[in-house]
């Protein structure tokens, strides 16, 4: 096969990879912070994407543009959960916490079925054909956008940890539970505050993967397990990590679809989660601290 | 007499932290032997060793004759070395004689055997009337006895126990000394402790070996130990004299 | 033996066991085919939720894909049953050693480089979801097209075909949830039994006990993975078709652990008293929703998550240790 289709293929993997990677960063952040599996995470931005084809097609709002107000739905729905629901189970076993959020994923993935049915949905965008050419490459424009926009999210997030004194207050309280609370911080809000940003990283990425991915309620439960195997295989707790695995991931699955059939790319995906949790458990950036 | 444990030239690094530094000493079968100093000296890590939860770096470790270093901890404790935890951890959601049962298990496969084998243990640790209680509702001495008895319950030749003593009240202690001591004295069993309590090392212990920053500074008899100006300097301070 | 598989269980224990034994066995007489049917899936939903209890609630190994050996099971006696016309009851012998198998090689790539708890729970479900796309790829086993056994009239009873009416199910599924039951006490009471819920609820201190961790895990996976796959060749031959997409799939490995969670994970009882009440409801509710016109899909599931989420934060335990002490049973089974 001619070297420019690889090429292509890589790409659009990358691109579609950084959308990967910023849902993935959602979970990081909620797992090296609050020490919670989010298994409702893939389920959260299934919703968002719904929220999306909603509002373009009664609207025809470019989801786009309707990324930050989905974000902010998403966070206030994030905030709740932790603030009302998984705040009450911080001292609870693992498996207990664990299958809370199983709980919560199945509810919701089957009120999406109930709403939405199983059929899918998609957002034909006006540009959604277009497409820009780089030298060899042609890249479609929306997964063009999509990058940047994730990129962007991600970058901004990256500031905010470093930065604001939230921010500091959070990482404060995901390096040491008990300093944090010593020192006075209010630890369950802030709890709730992460959740809420993890979910809103997940609304963001949920509206651009919507330009040129349609969405089923089945979606759901495949987004958490992608954003396990990117999460994992990038290094659970790190930020970078979970970029990098996103990316990573994007381009196994496509190279995976192009060179074997389509439906196969998620055995990769599994099979290289087997690969890292038996052989470098920490993923490729996370801290060696199991 | 040959010893029954043998430490020989033992050491253990953690990154550029030496925990343990060429440590010798031996445990002859039927003492009590305690090995003291101040908070990270490496005793711990000294029984984690001899426990197989860590290999050593260097040196090894000879028990009834066979060597034992970098064995897992099942593998040692079937070799007859019971071990406790400082801090204790019994299993929350059994009961107390169920702990045991599962200590006793390994000498008496048989259920049945295992539960009677359980209740001599509980009576000889004054745990019987506890039999049926969740070991995740008992009080912090009993918790320390569930462990010495769980570990008993597996039949060792030697016990290691680390700080057993440590948050129980001088009663407590007292019980607890008692109790070991007359372990000892009617079966024989070889005990290692780690302790802080000196009052306990006082009355225990046949033999101290006293470690700071992972070396060996003393090792003799309790009497002389605690009047070694080493040992008084680096730990005990001039008031142990009495 | 006796004493392990029969001892100990009080007097009104046993009332209450042989009086339901009783009552199942003669509900035939006097129910419904429609509550037949209801029954079957209830005691099916009891038997794997038993064997899954052994490697979860005894052993603590959460599993979160354990239709990977539903399936495995049902395609196994399927394949062997529609390409040479070799019996289930053979071909469950190549279910249980494939399941088993796999189960092994799972358990072996995890416990031997430490892979537990959550870590544990996604990588039974990477491996359903493996099996669910490999499957749909398999020509042999009729791929995403599925799997159709030969259906033949209900004229009469072959046990040895496993065709027939329902009734033959229901007894079937009957006897092979008491088995599960029995051997499943056998075990918990047996020095294995006692090694797994040191494992579950310690593994550091059931080492320094002389406990072989890495065997007495490995052994429940194999023998949940293997009992597991038993149910998968009944199930293959009772709904007679097999979709990968549907067997294996997540929504199948919840509904296994959802008996036992509801009725209490790591009881003996739980498993059955939770598959009664789930499935008991649920089939209430769409019977009622249905009469409603309400009944779409997802409906039955978002109840499923509901309860699991009542269950959760108001008993999680699950419902068997409270009703056992208001029915005044000796002290239950220990919990996690």
């Amino acid at each position: 096969m001619p070297l420019d289709i690889y090429l292509n293929v890589i790409v659009s993997g990358v691109l579609t990879g950084l959308v990967y990677g910023l849902m993935a960063l959602g979970l990081s952040v909620i797992f090296g912070v609050i020490r919670v599996v989010n298994f409702a995470h893939g389920e959260m931005m299934a919703v968002a994407m719904y929220i999306a084809v909603v509002l373009f097609s009664s609207f025809g709002l470019d989801p786009l543009l309707m990324m930050v107000p989905i974000a902010i739905v998403l966070f206030a729905f994030g905030y709740l959960l932790q603030a009302r629901l998984i705040n009450l189970f911080i001292d609870r076993p693992e498996h207990t916490q664990f299958m809370l959020l199983v709980a919560v994923a199945i509810i919701i993935v089957n009120t999406l079925l109930m709403i939405f049915g199983p059929d899918a949905q998609s957002v034909q965008t006006s540009y959604a054909y277009d497409s820009f050419q780089v030298g060899p490459l042609i890249v479609d424009a929306t997964k063009a956008y999509a990058g940047i926009a994730a990129v962007a999210v991600s970058a901004a997030l990256f500031a905010f940890f470093r930065f604001a004194p939230i921010g500091q207050a959070i990482r404060a309280c995901a390096d040491n539970h008990t300093g944090a609370l010593v020192v006075g911080l209010n630890v369950n809000r802030l709890y709730a505050l992460t959740f809420g940003i993890g979910a809103a990283c997940v609304g963001a990425a949920g509206a651009m993967i919507v330009l040129f991915i349609d969405v089923t309620p089945a979606l759901g439960p495949a987004y958490t397990l992608l954003a396990f195997v990117i999460v994992i295989t990038g290094g659970l707790g790190s930020m970078p990590g979970a970029l990098l695995g996103g990316v990573l991931i994007g381009v196994t699955e496509a190279v995976a679809g192009l060179l074997f059939s389509p439906s196969a790319k998620s055995m990769f995906s599994f099979a290289l989660l087997v690969l890292v949790l038996l052989f470098r458990p920490q993923g490729l950036l996370g801290t060696a601290q199991r | 007499m040959t010893a029954l444990l043998q430490v020989d030239g033992v050491s253990k690094r953690f990154r550029g932290l030496r925990a343990v530094q060429d440590v010798r000493f031996s445990v002859a079968a039927g003492q009590v032997f305690a090995v003291i100093g101040p908070n990270g000296a490496g005793k711990t890590t000294l029984f984690n060793m001899i426990a197989g939860v860590f290999r050593p770096d260097e040196g090894a470790i000879t028990f009834a004759g066979a060597r034992i270093d970098g064995e897992p901890p099942d593998a040692v404790c079937r070799r007859g070395i019971g071990r406790t935890f400082q801090i204790v951890r019994p299993f929350p959601g059994l009961t107390v004689h169920e702990n045991v049962v599962v200590g006793a298990l390994l000498r008496h496969p048989r259920a049945a055997e295992a539960g009677a084998h359980a209740d001599a243990i509980l009576e000889k640790l004054d745990l019987i009337d506890k039999r049926d209680v969740p070991a995740a509702s008992l009080t912090l001495p009993d918790r320390k006895r569930l462990e010495v008895a769980r570990a008993l319950a597996t039949g060792p030749k030697l016990l290691l126990l680390d700080e057993v003593m440590a948050g129980l009240r001088p009663t407590e202690t007292d019980r607890m000394v008692h109790i070991l001591a007359g372990l000892n004295a009617e079966t024989g069993l070889t005990i290692v402790l780690i302790e802080h309590v000196m009052r306990a090392v006082m009355a225990l212990a046949q033999r101290v070996l006293v470690l700071h920053h992972g070396a060996v500074i003393a090792d003799d008899a309790p009497a002389a130990v605690v009047r070694d100006p080493a040992v008084i300097k680096s730990y005990l301070g001039t008031e142990a004299l009495g | 033996m006796r004493a392990l598989l029969f001892g100990g269980i009080p007097a009104r224990g046993w009332t209450l066991l042989l009086g339901s034994a009783l009552a199942l066995l003669l509900l035939p007489l006097v129910a419904s085919d429609y509550l037949l049917t209801v029954l079957i899936l209830i005691f099916y939903f009891a038997f794997v939720g038993q064997a899954w209890n052994i490697m979860t609630g005894f052993a603590g190994q959460l599993s979160l894909g354990h239709a990977l050996y539903v399936g495995l099971g049902a395609y196994a006696a399927s394949a062997l049953y529609v390409h040479f016309g070799i019996g289930p009851w053979i071909g469950m012998l190549a279910a249980v050693v494939l399941s088993a198998l796999v189960g092994a090689a799972l358990g072996f790539l995890a416990f031997r480089f430490g892979v537990g708890g959550v870590y544990f729970a996604i990588l039974t479900i990477a491996f359903a979801e493996f099996a669910r796309i490999g499957f749909d790829h398999l020509s042999w086993v009729g791929g995403s097209s599925g799997l159709f056994l030969p259906v033949a009239q209900f004229s009469r009873n072959e046990l040895w075909h496993l065709r027939g009416h329902p009734l033959m199910f229901y007894y079937l599924m009957l006897a092979l949830a008491a088995l599960a039951l029995i051997v499943c006490r056998g075990l918990l009471r047996s020095r294995l039994g006692f090694y797994w819920q040191a494992i579950r609820e310690d593994e550091p201190a059931a080492r320094a006990l002389g406990i072989d961790t890495f065997r007495c895990k490995m052994i429940a996976v194999v023998i949940s993975a293997a009992m597991t796959s038993v149910g998968g060749v009944v199930f293959a031959f009772y709904y007679n078709n097999l979709f990968p997409e549907q067997v294996f799939s997540i929504a199948r490995s919840i509904e296994i652990i959802l008996g036992p969670f509801i009725g209490g994970v790591g009881t003996l009882i739980g498993p059955i008293a939770g598959a009664f009440l789930i499935t008991g409801v649920s089939e209430g509710l769409i019977e009622l929703l249905t009469g409603v016109g309400l009944a779409v899909p997802g409906a039955k599931q978002v109840f499923y998550g509901i309860c699991l989420l009542a269950v959760i934060v108001l008993m999680p335990n699950g419902v068997w240790p409270p009703l056992a002490a208001a029915l005044g049973l000796k002290r239950g089974k220990p919990r996690r």
